[in-house]
């Protein structure tokens, strides 16, 4: 008798701590995950530089250099968000639904915006991804930061609407955490980005 | 309360062993870690096998100086598939395959950290599979440039289709990376969060040392190498000059990338094989592990080293002075974590009571053959020496010493170690241990002619050679078919014995560890009760306890009054 109140019990208490167990590793992973991840612009980074320095016609024919009024701006905006992103999950833990709500609807909006600059920057350019090494490196690492950065929009669009799931949110959330990290992520990114392509021409 | 037990354990999730639903099992998307380490090691040995035939076709080519048997462009897919598979869908997933098997186990956790991820993981080796195997039917053939896929021979596309074997290749390898990226996320988390309880880090087995070491490797490297890999698809689809020389690129810049992670997955693939060595001696010469802490550190030490020793391999692409000294020092430095692994294994032998079971002949031939292998790769590391045998089958005989010698015979070693734990059957020592002798024979046969070969200058990659290079190609060759004849009394054993053979008790070879504490084959979920760790899984000959309810404890006073 004692062994049939016992079965129950203790199956319980394995699923739970199995399913508990398999929450708490999900932020581990994800942070390995970005480290891994994080070495593949270094490696665009590494060779970037390598090719800036050895390559003898650096620039293609035509081409002064690149404009950076205007990436300027979009940096601003794209860093900004961070921070905009961060007061977003703060009202998240403190249960603030709709102040988590706007303010992470503020973060895609710039995170859009900061494509919509991309986009009318590829546009107005005068060389294209064959011009040479330069015309490649430019297109492939803007490009490829892009991709991450319509990822994260995309991704937060996402856990906008999982916010709309009564109950979903209360307490914080790992997809939340894991979206913000990835938007911070993209973001450091760019940083080190704009530094190498606009700022050291 | 006596039956306990039995009512804890659930009902019909462990099958009998052999019985029809086990099977169905295998063919499923299941999460359970040990259905996914089987799925992997079968499937990777079947791709060995293949990777083994196209061989040898090319020892056949090579057995007379002409360019005969096949044409020499086949010859040169043959020599690319030929390493592709045998290391992206051979040992990648073989050693998955294993670390998805034993890590949980090994260190006292129910599963993986992340069970569906480690079966979207697995599901992508056949995807990636096929897909390279079809680069064979596409018009001009599959990939001819070699598993270095070097540019600018890898940017010649002369059918012009935007598919073709190369940008396969490039597809295979790019799905290849995702799903081990995938597989080191997954155990990298395992073992740093789900040890059991008291499980410090000098508490685990020595073959998760190794696969962490390994891992670790993985999501450092293989990013730079999906890095070139993407500049060099876009290359040759879109018309980047990336790499291209004539347009102002720099191939050389694609050597480093592909190199930065392709030596260090040298590591990957025989770091958990050094953790086989370390797990197997023991147990079958009933001493503890000889420096264990020291042999578990130096697992971290090779992962540290391996990212900084690349450019070794390209003393011969007009590499700087500097650079040659720089690698030459760094790669002659890995030796000495490597040396002191190899210096434990024999201390651990010497003097115990030694089974030679099949397993711990592998694990012994093993051994020497990466002793040799090791020989030849400090010669190696020596600038001047290497630019003299830079490409010639000197080369391919050290590197076969390490992947065929060691490895090959590491995971043998591992297989038939753990063949009664994975499948609750004992396997026919007697076919095991013809299986080592063909084996052992045969790759000696095949592998050893390389060096003179490479010393007399015979090129690597060539169809036809020059008639004074005939006998140790002979030899070789024979060699090779003796290592494909080598394979079927395994293959008869593994099925026969998991099929008929005599039922296996939980610690058939009385081994210490936790993998031994539970049923053969485990059952779901591993544990009834995570154990508490208190010391290593070495206490052999000593009085030390393996974990706090401790069933070992016997077994190990047992073995010192013995």
């Amino acid at each position: 008798m004692s062994s049939a109140n016992l079965d129950p019990t203790l199956e319980t208490q394995t699923v739970s701590s199995t399913a508990h167990a398999e929450e708490d590793h999900r932020m581990f992973g994800f942070i390995v995950f970005l480290l891994s991840e994080s070495i593949i612009f270094i490696s665009f980074f590494v060779g970037y530089t390598v090719y800036k320095t050895s390559v003898t016609d650096w620039l293609p024919a035509g081409v002064e250099g690149l404009e950076v009024h205007d990436p300027l701006i979009n940096t601003i905006v794209l860093v900004s968000s961070s921070f905009v992103i961060y007061f977003a999950e703060r009202f998240l833990h403190r249960d603030n639904l709709w102040g988590f709500r706007a303010l992470w609807l503020l973060t895609m909006a710039m995170g859009s915006y900061f494509l919509y600059g991309q986009a009318v920057e590829w546009m107005s350019l005068s060389f294209g991804f064959k011009s040479g090494v330069f015309g490649g490196t430019f297109y492939l690492l803007t490009g490829f930061h892009g991709l991450h950065v319509l990822t994260g929009v995309l991704l937060q669009g996402i856990m906008l609407s999982r916010s709309f799931i009564p109950n979903n949110y209360s307490g914080g959330e790992f997809g939340v955490a894991a979206t913000s990290l990835f938007w911070h992520f993209v973001d450091v990114i760019w940083i080190v980005l704009f530094l190498l392509i606009y700022v050291w021409q | 309360m006596s039956n306990a037990p039995l009512e804890l354990t659930p009902p019909n999730l462990q099958p009998q062993p052999g019985a029809p639903d086990n099977w169905r099992r295998f063919f499923s998307f299941s999460t359970d870690h040990k259905v996914i380490g089987i799925q992997y090691i079968v499937l990777a040995f079947i791709f060995f096998l293949f990777g083994g035939l196209l061989a040898m076709v090319m020892r056949g080519e090579l057995i007379t100086p002409d360019s005969d048997l096949v044409d020499r462009t086949v010859y040169n897919g043959l020599f690319t598939m030929h390493g592709t598979i045998m290391l992206f869908m051979w040992t990648f997933p073989m050693l998955n395959g294993l670390a998805n098997y034993l890590v949980p186990l090994m260190i006292g956790a129910r599963d993986m950290a992340f069970p569906r991820l480690n079966a979207a993981a697995f599901w992508l080796v056949p995807v990636f599979g096929v897909i390279l195997i079809a680069s064979f039917f596409v018009p001009g053939g599959p990939s001819q440039s070699g598993w270095w896929a070097y540019p600018p021979v890898s940017l010649q596309n002369p059918t012009g289709n935007l598919i073709n074997g190369q940008s396969l290749w490039l597809l295979a390898v790019a799905l290849s990376g995702i799903s081990s990226i995938m597989g080191a996320v997954n155990i990298v988390t395992t073992i740093f969060r789900m040890r059991a309880p008291g499980m410090g880090w000098f508490k685990m087995p020595a073959f998760c040392w190794t696969v962490l070491s390994a891992q670790i490797i993985q999501l450092f490297g293989l990013p730079a190498l999906t890095a070139g890999a993407v500049m060099l698809l876009l290359d040759l689809t879109v018309g980047t000059s990336f790499f291209e020389p004539s347009r102002g690129g720099d191939p050389v810049l694609y050597q480093h990338f592909f190199w930065f992670y392709s030596h260090p997955a040298v590591y990957v693939i025989i770091l958990p094989i050094f953790g086989v060595f370390s797990e197997v001696f023991p147990v079958y010469a009933r001493k503890p592990l000889f420096g264990y802490k020291v042999v578990a550190v130096s697992s971290l030490i090779i992962t540290g080293l391996s990212g900084i020793v690349w450019v070794h391999h390209m003393f011969a692409s007009g590499t700087p002075g500097w650079m040659r000294m720089l690698f030459m020092f760094s790669t002659m430095a890995i030796s000495v974590p490597t040396g002191i692994k190899v210096f434990a294994w024999v201390a651990t032998i010497w003097g115990g009571k030694l089974r030679l079971t099949t397993g711990m002949l592998f694990g012994l031939g093993g051994l020497s053959m990466f002793l040799f292998a090791g020989i030849t790769g400090i010669m190696l590391a020596s600038a001047p020496f290497d630019i003299h045998v830079n490409n010639t089958y000197f080369v391919v005989g050290h590197f076969h010493y390490v992947i065929n010698g060691a490895v090959v015979m590491g995971f043998y070693a591992a297989i038939y170690h753990w063949f009664p734990k994975m499948t609750g059957r004992l396997y026919y020592e007697g076919l095991g241990k013809l299986h080592f002798a063909l084996t052992f024979i045969g790759l000696n046969l095949n592998f050893l002619p390389m060096h003179p070969l490479g010393l007399q200058g015979m090129p690597r990659r060539v169809a036809s050679y020059d008639p004074e290079f005939a006998f140790w190609n002979v030899l070789a060759s024979l060699g090779a078919f003796l290592l494909g004849v080598s394979t079927l009394p395994f293959i008869l054993n593994m099925i026969s014995s998991w099929v008929r053979g005599e039922e296996a008790k939980d610690n058939p070879w009385r081994a210490i560890g936790l993998e031994w504490l539970v049923a053969s084959p485990p059952p779901h979920e591993n544990f009834e009760q995570i154990p508490v760790i208190l010391s290593a899984p070495y206490g052999y000959g000593s009085d030390e306890p393996l974990t706090a309810n401790d069933p070992t404890k016997e077994l190990a006073s047992e073995l010192s009054e013995s």
